[in-house]
This record gives C-alpha cells, structure tokens and sequence, in this order.
C-alpha cells in the first residue's frame, strides 16, 4: 500500500472515530447497571433495566411522542410553506419586494436560535395582549416557531431543485392546454418531490432537535423530548437517558439510511429521465 | 404541394384558395434594451409550412414564443384566424408547440404524454383513448406506448413529441428546431415524415431552423430573418435564386460576391466592372439601380463552369489557378486564385468515378458563367 493510502485510510480512521466514539460509549453505558454513569459494573452488565425504566417512565415518553407529533406538524407546515415560497423565488422572475422575500425566507439559516426564540416569544405575548390568540403558550406556539425556522431549509432546497429543472416542460404543458395550477400539480410537484421529500425530513430532524426556541416558545406543560432530556440532565445524567438516547440514534440512522436510498434511487431515475426527455441523451 | 404566393405582402387575396391563417402586424419585443423582434409584418397562410429561417439571435425563436403565447409582444398584434391574440394566455390558443428539446414529461409513459393534452379538453376516457392510440399510429409508436420518454431513441422521442402536440388537433403547429437534435440520416428521413403528416393532417406549419437546408425541403414559403427583422420572404427557390440582399445570398447557400460599378445600363442588360476581375461581367437582365452606384454581384458556386482551354467569347471569363479542392463525394468544390489575387468557389459534380480526368491542385484553369447567373444585389 502506498504512503498516500496509508494517509487516506488513517484520516479515514480518524474521522471516524471522532464522530462516533461519544455515541457508541453512549450506547454501551445504557446496558449498564450501574446508576453511575462512569462506572461499568462489570458484575451485572450488560443489562436492559434501564430500557425497563424508561418504558415506566410517563414524563420521558409523553415527551417523546409530543415530539414526535410537533415535529410531524411543523415539516408538513414547513413543506407547505417554503415550497410555495421556493416556487415563487425560482419562477416568478424579477417582481418587486424578491430580494426581500429571498433574504427574509432564508434569514433563520443564519439567526442566532436565542434570538429567534426571544422575538417569537414576544410576539406571541403582544399578539395574546391584542388578539387573546394563541391562548398561552403550548403545542402551538412551538409548532409555529419550528415552522419558521425549518420553512427556510425548505425554501432552500426546493428552489435549488427547481434552479435546474427544464423550464420547458412547464411551458409544455401549459401550450397543452393545462391551466397554471394543473401544471403545478401534474408536473412541477411531481418532478420536486424527491426534494419536497428531503425538505420534510430535514423540517422535522430540525423540529425534533430544537430544544433553544422550544424553550423560549413553550409552556407549562408541553415539555418536547429535548427539553425533558436537557432538564433531567441537569440534575445528573441518569442511564435512562442513555437507553432514550440510543433508541433515537438507531431510529434515526434507519430513517436516514432509508431515506438516501430512496432519494438517491428516485433522482438517479428522475436525472436519466430528464437527461433523456431534453433529448441530449442519445 | 400547393401553389401558394410568392408576394412578400400576400395579404391581397391569394390564388389558388390559399386563406391567412396567422397574420403578425408590425410586432416588436424588446427585452430591456435588446430588441429581439424588430417591427416585423408577416402572413401565414392555411396549410402553408412556413419556415422562419435565420441565425442564432436573430428573433427567430421569440417570434414563435409570441405565436405561443409565451411572450408578449411589447407592440404590434398577432392574429390567428382573424383573432386577436393579445391577452390570451397559452393554454387558450388554437396553437400547439413542439419544443426544440421536446419537452417530454419524464415521469409519463408515452401514452401519458400524448394523452396529457386531451385530459386537459376534459374529454371522456374512451374518447381520449381511442384518439391517442390512433396518433400513436400515425407516428408508428403504439408499440412504445408503454415506455417511458428515457427509453427511446432520439428519432422516437421526436415523434411522441410530434403526436402530442398533433393529437389536439391544433390549426397551426409551432416547431422549434424540429430536426435539430437528429443525426444525419434520421433527419432526412424525418423531414419527408413530417412533410407527409403535413399534408394528411392539413395543419399550417410555422417552422423555426437555423439550417438552411432543414427549410428548404420543408417549407412552402422562407422568411429569412437577420437581426430581428425579416429581410426577405418567398419560396426556397425564389430566395435561393433571386436573393434580394448579401445577407441573403450569402447566408442561404454558398456564393462568391464581388464589388463593381454599372458601366452599361441597358433595359435588356447590364455590363459592371469589378476590381477584382480581369473582365466585365455582362448580365443578360436589366436591373434597377441608381447609374454609378455600387453593386454587388453574387454568383452561386455551382453556376461556374471549369476548364483547362480558354473558352471563346471576352466576358465572363476569367483565368486563374487551383489552390485547393475539397472532394464532397457528389461534388467537388474547387478554389479557384484568379490573377487579380480573388480566390473564387467553383462546384463541380463529380460525373465521372475515375480521378484521373479531374482538374487538380495547382493546375491553370479558365473559369466561365453564363449572363443569366449573376445576381445583381443594391443592398
């Protein structure tokens, strides 16, 4: 083997182990039986009490299964959202107020969390104050918070996907005789879906994750499954935890590795498809 | 084919029954501070295949996207059968388009394709059925019906983009480019396919091609187009043969241009000087121009004759030498250095298959015209 694959494969182990030793030492821990996080109690381990614990545990998974309900909410919200938003951005050319539309729909990608937090909260106070809605704060306002933040990764990646799309095809379909609104949902959505797809995924990772605005936005009450951990972490890590924490690694690695395969089999077929349908593809 | 008219201004009633269908009135579409369509004034016809010709540029392409529905014009009107488009998005023009790149759906069967169009008429299921699997027919693809856009051959995705638009039985057909993305042997084949549905389906053609050679076997009538404007219209062998301008000639076919003054304007001929020719170049037709103005005349390749001995006669007549000769197969085009240092096309048909008897490089030669081939050009 050559120096240069010896660099390569060193780098490579590296990497690797940067990345995943925490969450591995993590997954190891919560077989053990000790409650004390940094001593393995090699008498009794591996164990599954914990796991045991946790499914006993109402606070942990009420918390859980609101996350999960938030952040199926604040994705279809956010898809909904920044893909209108990616469509006008990508097709409707230079009209007035784009630059703003453009900067304001992107902003939260760059804004720091606290700050976002804050002024959602303080609108949500005024708009109480004036309106009396939302009534508190709750499941609502977090789903509105994510929506904001997660609505911009959306834009993102549905104008991205349309910036290389055959125009043509739209004006095709129209010269067939199709109105605009059948043109959008015979053709362009079918055609962005795989990104649409990726956009929702991405929205609810992000919902799921967010535990600073969450903070700032929720109330007595409606605690997301971060906040519940963060909270129970401050009081000392307890192994629970741990087993919460690698159920939620292994769910996400199978989403996620499900997900690539299905996004990247579809938009291999969809790049031929298209390649083939501009006629290049001889 | 029918005999349509060769006036550049054919909205006086035409002979042989030929009937305006589209009619652009003084249109111009400025994009910022380009303007792509500069003030152009066109008739199509019924049935017509009207090909608007011209480089890349030059307005062609936005002339047919206006037709579309597309774009809109910034003044001017486009009639289609005696209605004013403006206004009429495209999805309610008797106008279908096939796209340069054809614009196939690529998540659709063929099937699919075609029968996108009439799903839009709201027309019942059997009916849309039985229309498209009789356009697929015609085209030859019902066993393809099945397939998807990226599992066809180029030639085959031409044809599906073909039926799709036909299948709507449009009045007028747009066609951008409709050959353009086909080999050689292909588009020849094409081009005869598309005359025939043409003429079985009685549709008006409105044809945009940068290939001169695309618009000559196709169409009935040329528009050529230089720099938004149409400089000249007729039939391919009025513009092939009696151009009107250099750009003209020049840009539709091959042709050797030469710079001179009248020195004889007679009804029934002409006799011009050139600079660059030995002789006076006599033509057998009068023309019209100022006395003492500057002309051009424009002389095609094939129209030259070569030969080793001077040939009798003192006008159109020059000699010179071969510098090179380019061997096309059914031709050969000779480069021909005359004395005064002019280097002059001359195309020859290969009659004979043996090499030996043909004029070769560096060989002196005299070449000759006769006074009804050059055309003489005032702009």
């Amino acid at each position: 083997m050559t120096s240069r694959g010896w660099f390569r494969n060193g780098a490579l182990a590296l990497g690797l182990v940067f990345l995943y030793v925490p969450i591995l030492s993590m997954m190891v821990f919560s077989f053990n039986h000790s409650r004390l996080v940094t001593v393995w109690d090699a008498a009794n381990s591996p164990t599954l009490k914990w796991y045991g614990e946790l499914f006993a545990s109402e606070q942990l998974l009420g918390a859980a299964w609101l996350s999960v309900r938030i952040a199926a909410m604040a994705a279809t919200g956010a898809v909904v959202l920044g893909t209108l938003a990616g469509l006008v951005l990508a097709r409707f050319g230079a009209f007035r107020g784009r630059a703003l539309l453009s900067g304001l729909a992107t902003a939260p990608l760059v804004m720091p969390e606290v700050i976002t937090g804050l002024s959602l909260l303080l609108l949500f106070v005024a708009l109480e104050q004036l309106t009396g809605w939302p009534e508190g704060r709750g499941v609502l306002t977090i789903t509105i918070a994510h929506v904001t933040f997660a609505l911009a990764y959306v834009t993102v990646v549905v104008q991205s996907r349309l910036a290389g799309f055959d125009d043509s095809l739209e004006e095709a379909a129209l010269d067939l005789g199709a109105r605009p609104a059948t043109v959008f949902l015979r053709i362009t959505l079918p055609l962005i879906l795989p990104a649409v797809a990726s956009g929702w995924l991405l929205a609810f990772t992000l919902s799921w994750d967010d535990v600073v605005i969450s903070q700032f936005v929720a109330g007595p009450g409606a605690s997301t499954l971060p906040m519940v951990v963060f909270s129970k972490v401050r009081l000392g890590v307890s192994p629970d935890v741990n087993a919460l924490a690698t159920l939620v690694v292994l769910a996400v690695a199978t989403g996620v590795l499900g997900a690539t395969a299905w996004s990247r089999r579809r938009e291999r077929r969809l790049a031929r498809e298209q390649r083939a349908a501009r006629g290049g593809g001889r | 084919m029918a005999d349509l008219p060769l006036d550049s201004a054919p909205t006086l009633p035409a002979a042989g029954g030929a009937r305006e269908y589209v009619r652009i009135e003084n249109v111009t579409k400025r994009f910022g501070d380009v303007t792509a369509v500069d003030d152009v004034s066109l008739s199509v016809m019924k049935g017509e295949i009207f090909c608007l010709l011209g480089g890349s540029g030059c307005g062609k392409t936005t002339l047919l996207r206006m037709l579309a529905g597309f774009e809109t014009p910034t003044s001017g009107r486009i009639l289609i059968d005696g209605q004013d488009m403006a206004g009429t998005p495209p999805y309610e023009r008797p106008v279908n388009m096939m796209f340069q790149s054809y614009a196939l759906f690529p998540h659709m069967t063929v099937e699919k394709n075609v029968a996108f169009g009439l799903e839009q008429e709201r027309l019942a299921r059997p009916e849309i059925e039985r229309r498209v699997g009789e356009m697929l027919e015609i085209v030859r693809l019902g066993e393809f019906a099945r397939r998807k856009p990226h599992q066809l051959s180029g030639g085959q995705r031409q044809r599906v983009a073909l039926a799709r638009a036909l299948v709507k039985r449009p009045k007028l057909l747009l066609l951008d480019e409709p050959l353009g993305a086909l080999d050689r042997k292909l588009r020849e084949h094409t081009q005869f396919e598309l005359l025939g549905l043409q003429q079985q389906l009685g549709v008006t053609f409105i044809v945009v091609t940068h290939d001169q050679e695309e618009a000559m076997t196709l169409a009935t009538r040329i528009g050529v187009m230089d720099r938004g404007g149409i400089v000249q219209v007729g039939r391919p062998s009025e513009v092939y043969e009696f151009p009107q301008s250099r750009f003209v000639a020049d840009f539709i076919g091959s042709v050797n241009l030469f710079e001179g003054r009248l020195v004889e304007d007679e009804p029934d001929h002409v006799r011009i000087r050139c600079a660059e020719l030995a002789h006076l170049v006599h033509v057998d037709h009068g023309i019209s121009s100022a006395p003492d103005a500057t002309v051009w005349v424009a002389i095609r390749p094939e129209k030259i004759e070569l030969s080793r001995e001077r040939p009798a006669g003192d006008q159109n007549i020059e000699r010179g030498v071969v510098r090179d000769v380019a061997y096309l197969g059914d031709a050969s085009v000779y480069l021909v250095q005359l004395d005064g240092g002019r280097s002059v096309r001359v195309r020859l048909p290969n009659v004979e298959r043996h090499a030996s008897d043909r004029v070769a490089r560096d060989e002196a030669v005299w070449i000759r015209w006769h006074p009804s081939s050059p055309v003489v050009l005032t702009q």
